[in-house]
């Protein structure tokens, strides 16, 4: 079967059972509600004066009493510093524990030592926003039996709502926490900010255990996870790598081509009609989409413009617009640098929010929804605009669509920032290998050999072209990228499914095949 | 004008995009000795297949003198780029002796001795002495060059970021150039991370004549813009005096004012060049 921009999806996928198929951005929305029905949270008690502290992360979880076919989740706020979802699965292999779901926000690099439970039976299935290192090619060539399932940041939350991910056991790492679970990622030596992905997990896991390298006097002043929802708080040395948990100042690229292509992309934001007092913004934290940031910057405080709020991933390039009172707030749902913690302790402006709050689709009022202009990267971009970012060129996983469908989704103005080539591998394409983001949803292209805008937005390409933008039709650019990298060499599949990639709404937009040998 | 190493595939393909002037192609002092061949042969491939848009392409090749210089010129020749940049020019008889070779290159492939230009460096103190004599030799000279990282070591002085010691160079090739009714472009300024120091090196570079400068990378290219760039007021004041002058003329008046100041031939010449730096058609007023 075919879904409504052409992937061609099962019926019924072995390890993950029927299909609901993607039939377009908003069509799911527009009734005002969701169908599936909303689980409720679990309902616990503690006796009075209980105690929730554990010797040790062993003990807490023993004391949950794990058992086969568990679902683990964590959050990635640690970045490529955690090591605690690795030593939590090597505690429960250890206790024997097969056939674990593990439902992490994202897995990343510092993970790749899962790679020998993948092989053992003691993690059979993935719910996550995102795969890289190890792990994305071992599953990319087959590894387990049952597909991943990747959401987005906005999904994760529908999906834990609707009990597609039912959570026995959530360990959330915290750079401070007390001795009943108040915890927080804004303070103390491992600091991480916002823990805004943890906490529809705190609120819907069966059983929630804390674990801090920094323990502090109760209560745990602020608190971004509340000790109502926490059964087992855990002191251990160390949460992660400091260095890679809390990287130094993010810095904008110097690569001329990123600049070349920020500087566009901040040309298009500013002719697109929503470069006006009171617009929200958001982008991402690597090369070009941060770069947007400082022109975006610089020509606001040449006009002497304000905006409104902020939203995402915040790095500290944030921050410092923020404190330049260029916006008026920043909410956080995850913090990308050492700065932004400092920032969202002190400043009343600089507010944490949960997933939910940021994107999920399915209630009254998702940040997302509010947003005004957004900027985003792609792997791959095909000439309807559809966006993978989460197969690389060779096929094999090694991306995340984290909050990309959810902002393209909400946004007014949704600019793509991308190579149209990187070294001899086409970016800018007629068809690409995993569709994340749906074309309808993105309205503006941005490569150094010029900008495309979708053939739905005409109004939109008027204006840029009438402010002497460089304009060019999409399929053109396609052609003129293959004459100079030529036409690459089809990637060979099986028909095993590997993954499936859920739209934000719970549909399935695509599915990832086994990479052939 | 900015400068890419022949050798660099990646540089070349993207050259186009940065919104340069002109991009040149480099053979010469980028290129190391043992990827000459590589080089010549890229650069020979990128010529033929590459869209560079609307950049000038100039191609650097190496000194005839050397073991590389005629076969760059036998495999770039052909092709025709816009110009050819010959390095480290010291005399007219050498250069003399170049337009030669290139003449017969082209004589050979049945090719016009007017479509392809020269560019012409100056890098050593030999060359600055003969500087004019060299700019005047041919036609197909339309730019002169400084290469200012060669002259310094060619005078055995230490290189300072304000060029001082070789201010003097500098204002002679621009007086040759200018002498000659052709193009005058500035050397490079290193530090790439340095974007005030660039902006002064260029504001001075446009003050003393030169009509445009070299980049060794993408990111200086707009501060050069940028300076290079009439202003608005510099663009309204040229369109006043060119809008007077036109009406002046019908009324068959020869010298007038604009704001109360006298306008004669130099001011209208300077007011015109101006709209032509900011591409305003001159009938259009």
């Amino acid at each position: 079967m075919k879904n409504t921009i052409g992937r061609e999806i099962p019926k019924l996928i072995k390890g993950f059972g029927k299909t609901d198929l993607f039939i377009g951005a908003w069509e799911k929305l527009k009734k005002g509600w969701m169908d599936e029905i909303t689980i409720p949270p679990p309902n616990k008690a503690k006796m009075p004066h209980q105690c929730k502290s554990c010797s040790g992360l062993e003990q807490a979880i023993a004391r949950t009493s794990p058992k086969n076919g568990m679902t683990v989740s964590f959050h990635h706020h640690l970045r490529n510093g955690d090591n605690i979802l690795v030593k939590t699965i090597d505690i429960l292999a250890k206790m024997g524990i097969k056939d674990i779901t593990l439902a992490s926000s994202s897995l990343n690099q510092s993970h790749d030592a899962l790679l020998k439970y993948l092989k053992d039976g003691t993690i059979t299935k993935i719910w996550t926003s995102g795969l890289r290192g190890l792990l994305g090619k071992a599953i990319s060539n087959g590894i387990l039996d049952q597909p991943i399932i990747i959401h987005s940041h906005g999904g994760r939350v529908r999906a834990i709502h609707t009990g597609k991910i039912q959570v026995d056991l959530v360990i959330i790492a915290a750079s401070a926490a007390d001795e009943e679970g108040n915890a927080t990622g804004s303070h103390g030596k491992s600091a991480f900010g916002s823990l805004g992905y943890a906490m529809i997990d705190a609120q819907y896991a069966k059983q929630v255990i804390v674990v801090t390298d920094n323990m502090v006097d109760f209560p745990c002043i602020p608190n971004s996870i509340s000790q109502n929802f926490v059964d087992y708080v855990v002191k251990v040395d160390s949460i992660g790598d400091a260095s890679q948990i809390a990287t130094g100042t993010t810095r904008i690229t110097k690569s001329p081509l990123d600049l070349r292509i920020a500087k566009l992309a901040a040309n298009v934001i500013e002719h697109s009609g929503f470069f006006i007092p009171g617009f929200s913004f958001q982008v991402g934290a690597g090369g070009a989409s941060l770069a947007v940031a400082k022109f975006i910057r610089e020509k606001m405080t040449q006009q002497n413009l304000k905006g409104s709020f902020l939203l995402g991933g915040v790095t500290s390039y944030i921050v410092n617009m923020l404190e330049e009172g260029l916006f008026k707030t920043v909410f956080d749902v995850q913090s990308f640098d050492a700065a932004v913690s400092s920032s969202i302790l002190n400043n009343k402006n600089h507010i944490e929010i949960p997933a939910g709050l940021y994107a999920n689709p399915f209630n009254c009022g998702c940040l997302t929804n509010k947003l005004d202009v957004v900027v985003l990267g792609a792997l791959e971009i095909d000439t309807n605009f559809n966006v993978n970012v989460i197969t690389g060129s060779d096929g094999t996983i090694r991306g995340a669509s984290g909050g990309h469908s959810d902002t393209a989704s909400g946004a007014n103005l949704t600019v793509v920032v991308c190579p149209s080539f990187r070294g001899r591998v086409a970016i800018v394409k007629k068809t690409i290998h995993t569709v994340v983001t749906p074309g309808e949803t993105i309205d503006v292209l941005v490569t150094e050999r010029g900008i495309c805008v979708n053939p739905n937005k005409p109004e939109l390409e008027e204006q840029l072209i009438k402010a002497g933008l460089p304009i060019k039709k999409i399929e053109d650019l396609q052609k003129e990228v293959e004459s100079i990298v030529g036409i690459e060499k089809k990637i060979e599949f099986t028909d095993k499914i590997v993954g499936i990639v859920e739209y934000r709404d719970g549909t399935i937009i695509d599915v990832i095949r086994q990479v052939k040998d | 004008m900015l400068y890419i190493p022949g050798n660099n595939p990646a540089m070349l393909q993207q050259g186009g995009v940065y919104g340069a002037d002109s991009l040149l192609l480099d053979l010469e002092d980028a290129v190391a000795i043992n990827q000459k061949d590589a080089a010549r042969i890229l650069v020979r491939n990128i010529l033929k297949e590459m869209n560079f848009y609307d950049a000038e392409i100039c191609v650097r090749v190496n000194h005839i003198d050397t073991p590389f210089g005629m076969e760059d010129l036998e495999e770039i020749v052909p092709l025709q780029p816009d110009a050819i940049r010959f390095p480290k020019t010291e005399t007219p008889e050498e250069l003399k002796r170049l337009i030669k070779i290139i003449e017969n290159i082209e004589d050979k492939h049945g090719l016009p001795h007017d479509k392809m230009t020269l560019h012409v460096m100056i890098e050593t103190a030999l060359g600055v002495q003969n500087v004019f004599d060299i700019a005047k030799l041919s036609n197909r000279v339309d730019a002169i060059t400084i290469g200012g990282q060669d002259l310094t070591a060619d005078m055995n002085i230490s290189s300072t970021k304000d060029g001082s010691g070789i201010d003097l160079a500098r204002k002679m090739i621009v007086m040759a150039a200018k002498a000659n009714k052709i193009d005058a472009i500035d050397t490079v300024f290193v530090d790439i991370n340095d974007d005030e120091g660039l902006r002064k090196d260029t504001e001075y570079s446009k003050n003393i004549g030169f009509t445009g400068k070299a980049v060794i990378n993408p990111r200086q290219i707009d501060i050069i813009h940028k300076v290079y760039q009439p202003t608005q007021e510099e663009i309204r004041k040229a369109y006043k005096i060119i809008k007077a002058f036109k009406k002046n003329k019908e009324a068959g008046i020869g010298v007038f004012s604009v704001d109360g100041k006298m306008v004669d031939a130099p001011v209208m010449a300077r007011a015109a060049y101006v709209l032509e730096l900011a591409e305003i058609d001159f009938d259009s007023i």
